[in-house]
């Protein structure tokens, strides 16, 4: 059994439904001048966070909240990884939202951050709920593709290749990867580019 | 005769194999690497013991956090100068050439590898950035990928990916004088959405892009990633092979006449079949201008703004906040938007041709009063060539500022920025909230030759009405 194994998580939510919610607001560029992923976590959504103190990531009552809540295409834009990085240090261990940027799951499930979606009438309903008690234990459950919360338990879904990864503890392509070192040889081998268009 | 899709062709050449989630693995023929996303791969690497595969498949440059001006190291800025020291131990370390300041060579990472003839048809591509898409123009494979994936592609010279669905995009007729590539992107983002594209690959393709250079193209791929899609792509032709005729990386004789045999046979049959399928009259497109705060949120600018209640209900909100954020009403006309500063750079728009046509705008006038103009060459290539056809002199007798290769103000890792709410009129590929460097600060994206003209006139201008513009 891998210790990666990732079927069921649970925290309270923060709810953020807006949509074409970017990258660069996630984490502006400037906070990318920088060597390690450390100390992101304070900077997510900054810009937003100061230009609006109601911003729910500025908000007491959300503090300790690890379930993202999002609405449609969220973190398109730039593939900063720093992104879901600040997300995952400022606390969330997962997003569910109406619908991602590709290569912002991407990003989210190689570390170990399920990204599920719920259609819109649910996610408003979610957070309806959670704007009314901000204690609300929202649970991912990945095994039986669902999201509950009190007495609602609501079909959820994601690509069957990251929930397959995920749910195995194999999110770490880079070993699964590594293994086929030889093959890898081999089917470069069968490039032409690879060796300079040789003739025949 | 194969009927696939270019994309499946070269999907299937690089497939090594099906791992256990079901993904792809994929090999990646070349891979670029940048300051600002790699640090942490060569940590993850340096932290398992781990070597770079094929460190010839990889090439670094340096284009994000340098200073455009004064490029004296150390840089005045200490957390770039940290940045800069860690890519030159990193590729040193592992093997990597790295095309620094003084290599005559460095640039946007997006403009140096098709510069240099890396970037070649039926090949794979990968770099920790999302506007990899670029390279597609040449009919590969170009994909941004996380740091994560760095790590991995560094390490197995493979990736993990899932096969998208390909979508061609043909755009028939030929554009109007005085609109460009990046309107045409524009036009696309702005007819099928800035996820409209998720799940998909684009393939270019029509007599309009049958008709483009290379660098239209790329312009045109770059922006692919603004649209949703994972990537894009346009057949390679005899265009394409020309462009590459003679460049550094790419063979050259007869082994040059094998590859381009081989090129051009992995363009996608007349009867290939695509999951989706959507045609737009390039004669249609005017000169585009996003309004909002993102690239699907745009007019042509000879229409006014619509109101929220003109839209889907599920984007009302959204034009709401940008109309606010922007400071602009519905009902307005893009046309006449007062400017204060003016940006001409970025991988989307900072090639030779770029420059050229926003110098014949700028030929012989004068930037508007109180209006801050910036030219950022997309190379250090590009910027002597430039210099030699003397298009620095025009630009700077008009009070631009011609300044050295990098992003700059494409998204403000240098000192390059905006300031409180200025509003900017950019070449770049986003118009995101603080995109530019201040948190307040406003874009609006358009072609390069429509900022020349709204630095001059100090508000947005129909560049068609320029008595230069042929
Ligand atoms: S020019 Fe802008 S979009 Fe292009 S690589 Fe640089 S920062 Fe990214």
């Amino acid at each position: 059994m891998s210790t990666n194994q990732i079927t069921e998580l649970q925290g309270r939510a923060i709810p953020l439904l807006a949509d074409d919610i970017d990258t660069d607001r996630i984490i502006p560029a400037r906070f990318l001048r920088c060597v390690t992923f450390d100390g992101l976590g304070e900077h997510a959504f900054e810009d937003d966070r100061l230009q609006d103190d109601d911003h729910p990531f500025n908000q007491k009552c959300f503090s300790g909240a690890r379930v993202l809540v999002a609405g449609r295409n969220f973190g398109c834009g730039s593939s900063r990884e720093h992104a879901p990085q600040a997300l995952s240090r400022w606390g969330v261990i997962a997003i569910v939202a109406e619908s991602f940027a590709e290569i912002f799951f991407g990003n989210c499930t190689a570390l170990g951050i399920p990204a599920v979606t719920l259609d819109r009438e649910r996610l408003e309903a979610l957070v309806g709920d959670v704007e009314r008690d901000p204690a609300v234990t929202v649970t991912v459950d990945l095994e039986n593709n669902e999201v509950r919360w009190e007495q609602t338990s609501a079909p959820s879904r994601i690509p069957s290749s990251a929930r397959s990864a995920l749910v195995s503890g194999d999110w770490d392509f880079l070993s699964q990867l590594l293994a086929t070192g030889d093959q890898v040889r081999r089917a470069a081998a069968t490039l032409p580019y690879m060796a300079g268009f040789p003739g025949s | 005769m194969s009927t696939e899709n270019l994309f499946n062709k070269v999907w299937d050449l690089h497939t090594v194999g099906k791992l256990s989630s079901g993904q792809t693995q994929l090999f990646v023929g070349q891979h670029l690497v940048h300051e600002v996303t790699s640090p942490q791969a060569f940590a993850m690497l340096r932290d398992r013991g781990l070597k770079v595969l094929f460190p010839e498949r990889t090439l670094a440059t340096v284009d994000h956090i340098i200073p455009t001006d004064n490029q004296v190291r150390p840089f005045a800025d200490g957390m770039a100068e940290e940045m800069m020291l860690a890519i030159e131990t990193n590729c040193d370390e592992f093997g990597i050439e790295l095309l620094n300041l003084g290599d005559g060579r460095q640039g946007i990472v997006h403009v140096v590898g098709p510069e240099l003839g890396l970037t070649q048809p039926g090949i794979t591509l990968v770099c920790g950035d999302s506007h990899t898409s670029t390279h597609g123009a040449f009919g590969a494979i170009a994909l941004g990928i996380g740091t994560s994936q760095v790590a991995q592609v560094l390490a197995t010279q493979t990736l993990a990916m899932n096969r998208p669905r390909v979508r061609r995009i043909e755009v028939s007729g030929s554009l109007a004088a005085g609109v460009f590539a990046k309107d045409v992107i524009l036009a696309i983002i702005r007819r099928l959405g800035v996820q409209g594209g998720v799940g998909f690959a684009y393939e270019y393709a029509g007599s309009v892009f049958d008709a483009m250079t290379m660098e239209e193209r790329m312009t045109v791929c770059n922006m692919s990633i603004e649209g949703g899609a994972r990537c894009g792509y346009v057949n390679p032709d005899q265009t394409t092979v020309e462009f590459l005729r003679g460049r550094d990386a790419v063979p050259s004789g007869e082994s040059f006449e094998r590859a381009a045999a081989w090129w051009l046979s992995l363009a996608s049959s007349p009867d290939a079949s695509f999951d989706d399928h959507v045609t737009i009259d390039g004669s249609m497109i005017e000169p585009t201008v996003t309004w909002g705060i993102h690239p699907g949120q745009s007019v042509g600018v000879g229409e006014t703004i619509l109101g929220p209640s003109e839209y889907p209900v599920e984007e009302r909100a959204g034009v709401t906040e940008a109309l606010e954020f922007m400071g602009l009403e519905a009902g307005q006309g893009i046309c006449g938007q007062a400017i204060d500063v003016a940006f001409i750079g970025s991988c989307t728009n900072s090639r030779l041709s770029d420059l050229r046509e926003a110098a014949a705008i700028a030929r012989g006038q004068k930037v508007a009063a109180g209006v801050r103009a910036l030219v950022v060459p997309g190379s250090q290539k590009v910027a002597a060539q430039a210099e030699e056809e003397g298009l620095d002199r025009i630009f700077t007798e008009a009070g631009f500022q011609w300044r050295a290769a990098g992003c700059s103000m494409c998204l403000a890792m240098n000192p390059d920025k905006l300031q409180g709410r200025e509003m900017c009129a950019s070449s770049s590929n986003r118009n995101f909230k603080g995109r530019q460097g201040s948190p307040t600060g406003r874009t609006l994206l358009m072609s390069p030759a429509m900022v020349a003209a709204a630095a001059i006139q100090g508000r947005v201008t129909d560049v068609r009405q320029w008595d230069t513009v042929s």
